[in-house]
């Protein structure tokens, strides 16, 4: 390849660079500002459901980490009653194979991610965290949810914006 | 008058941003001048092989997303590919569909990376990277509509794939393939009449055609120097032969061939995906899963199936003795295979180079150690 006469292919290039410095943003002002998530989000919490989960202990079967502990007794109607539910999420890797073996649709993956915890201790969640009422619920697996939850906001259709 | 200079013994790495991961070479120097190079690794082997014997085989559809987590589709689709070759099971072709077209995105993402970050290493700040980080995050963006997550997808399922394509997703990835041809065209006017990343790149890291073959080179790296090999054309896997493409070639095997290379495969790729959009509208909604139990069972035996990933030829190797786990997994990983020839390329060349070199091999630590 013959090389041009140096420095047109950089005036070139910096033309391009050029362009970029006068539009405006496209980025988001992280915690003022906030994107929505997808509808199908795999973010960074389970949520489950007590009154439609049986115990049957399938999500802990498809757990390819052997991360979620569920202990049952039998009740009186010679049903399971689940006393211990939980899910280490520090160790989780949200593959979601557990939401989607469950075969009651008792388990959901939040719409939650900020997580983080001063000790891995307190990412275990346990039974009445998993099944708090201020948890949104994910459609990953559970497409009846789908059509009610916000539409994800993509950079595709994002407006530039005024730099702050 | 000479100067006598002794040889000097660096160590680049494991935790250094031009090594990509945690990558460590050692490196003997005379002067400036590369010597010897001893690539180490190893930092980040986590052991997946070993773990895959212990779990069913949809368990291990996660692990091959970390194999090589800059195209992380491609791993899923070279595993699902081989157990249904074991097992023989037909996959529905709306899901071959949406796999070939998930799959060729991640090829343009996994080039337009590779390209930012050699441009990087040559000492570019940061300008071409993020403009390509742009560009893959929109796609990025479709992922997580598609699958829920963003870089870790865990999408295909033994027998298909895990969801149909959301009614948004074709706006949206219409409008993505209208406005990319304009957006690359910027890339390619930044970069390409660059003398800078010319005289940088033109001429070193050579490896010839034989030593490339020798080395077992696959991908981008071994078309560099001008050898036309392209699984998705000589040993068809899926559909691919119901798609027109060219397979690129370089001429002198250099940086400067390995970054063009990568370039215009992304166009290729781009070709693809708007003939897969294409031919998708004629395919009737149905299943995107073939009915496959959960314990799966695949008969006794083995095989070896390759994909052409991005970096090169992924290949999975199964033994299976009839049970719910297999008894081997074995990864061909390409960036593995491709980093054995960083040594013919880097010595004699000047330090520099070798960091350059290094990027053009676009090597992802994850699949390289496993």
């Amino acid at each position: 390849m013959s090389l041009k006469p140096v420095g047109i292919g950089l005036m070139q290039g910096l033309f391009v660079v050029f362009k970029h410095a006068t539009r405006k943003r496209i980025t988001e002002q992280y915690p003022e500002e906030r994107l929505t998530v997808s509808r199908r989000t795999r973010a960074q919490e389970l949520v489950w459901d007590p009154g439609l989960c049986t115990g049957c202990a399938t999500c802990v079967k498809a757990c390819p980490q052997g991360n979620l502990k569920v202990t049952t007794s039998v009740g009186p109607n010679n049903n399971y009653i689940v006393e211990k539910f939980e899910n280490d999420e520090g160790r989780c890797i949200f593959c979601g194979l557990c939401v989607e073996a469950c075969p009651y649709e008792a388990l959901f993956f939040g719409r939650r991610y900020e997580r983080s915890q001063y000790s891995r201790g307190e990412l275990i969640a346990d039974k009445d965290e998993m099944s708090g009422d201020d948890k949104e619920r994910s459609a990953y697996f559970r497409p009846d949810l789908y059509d009610d939850l916000p539409e994800q906001t993509l950079l595709i259709y994002r407006k530039h914006k005024k730099i702050i | 008058m000479a100067l006598k200079t002794d040889l000097v013994t660096l160590n680049i790495g494991p935790h250094h941003p031009s090594t990509h991961g945690v990558f460590r070479m050692r490196v003997t120097l005379d002067g400036e001048m590369v010597r010897e190079v001893e690539p180490m690794f190893g930092y980040l082997h986590r052991g997946l092989e070993k773990l895959a014997e212990g779990r069913t085989y949809t368990q291990i559809i996660p692990f091959t997303d970390r194999l090589d987590y800059v195209s992380s589709m491609q791993g899923n689709w070279g595993y699902c590919l081989a157990v249904e070759t074991l097992a023989g099971i037909e996959v529905p072709e709306r899901a071959e569909y949406i796999r070939m077209i998930v799959s060729e995105l991640q090829r343009m993402i996994n080039h337009m990376l590779a390209v930012g970050f050699f441009i990087t290493d040559l000492g570019a700040m940061q300008t071409p990277f993020l403009l390509m980080f742009r560009e893959r995050e929109k796609l990025v963006d479709l992922y997580e509509m598609l699958c829920g997550q963003r870089f870790l997808y865990n999408y295909m399922r033994i027998g298909g794939v895990s969801h149909d394509l959301p009614p948004e997703f074709f706006p949206a990835v219409t409008k993505f393939m209208d406005e990319f041809p304009s957006y690359f065209q910027e890339f390619e006017d930044l970069l390409i009449g660059n003398e800078i990343i010319q005289a940088r790149a033109i001429g070193t890291g050579v490896i010839s055609a034989e030593q490339a073959i020798n080395y077992s080179m696959s991908g981008p790296c071994l078309r560099a120097a001008n050898v036309d090999w392209d699984l998705r054309r000589d040993a068809p896997y899926s559909i691919y032969d119901r798609f027109k493409f060219d397979v690129i070639t370089g001429k002198n095997g250099d940086n400067w061939d390995r970054y063009r290379v990568r370039m215009e495969e992304v166009m290729q790729s781009y070709g693809i995906v708007q003939q897969a959009l294409e031919q998708l509208q004629e395919v009737p909604p149905g299943p995107v899963k073939a009915k496959v139990p959960n314990l799966l069972r695949p008969p006794v035996g083995e095989v070896y199936v390759a994909i052409e990933a991005p970096k090169g030829e992924m290949g999975f190797y199964i033994v299976s003795d009839g049970s719910i786990a297999p008894y081997r997994w074995h990864v061909r990983s390409p960036d593995f295979i491709n980093l054995g020839a960083l040594r013919d390329m880097a010595i004699g060349s000047k330090i520099a180079d070798l960091i350059a070199t290094l990027a053009s091999i676009d090597i992802c630590l994850g699949s390289v150690d496993r």
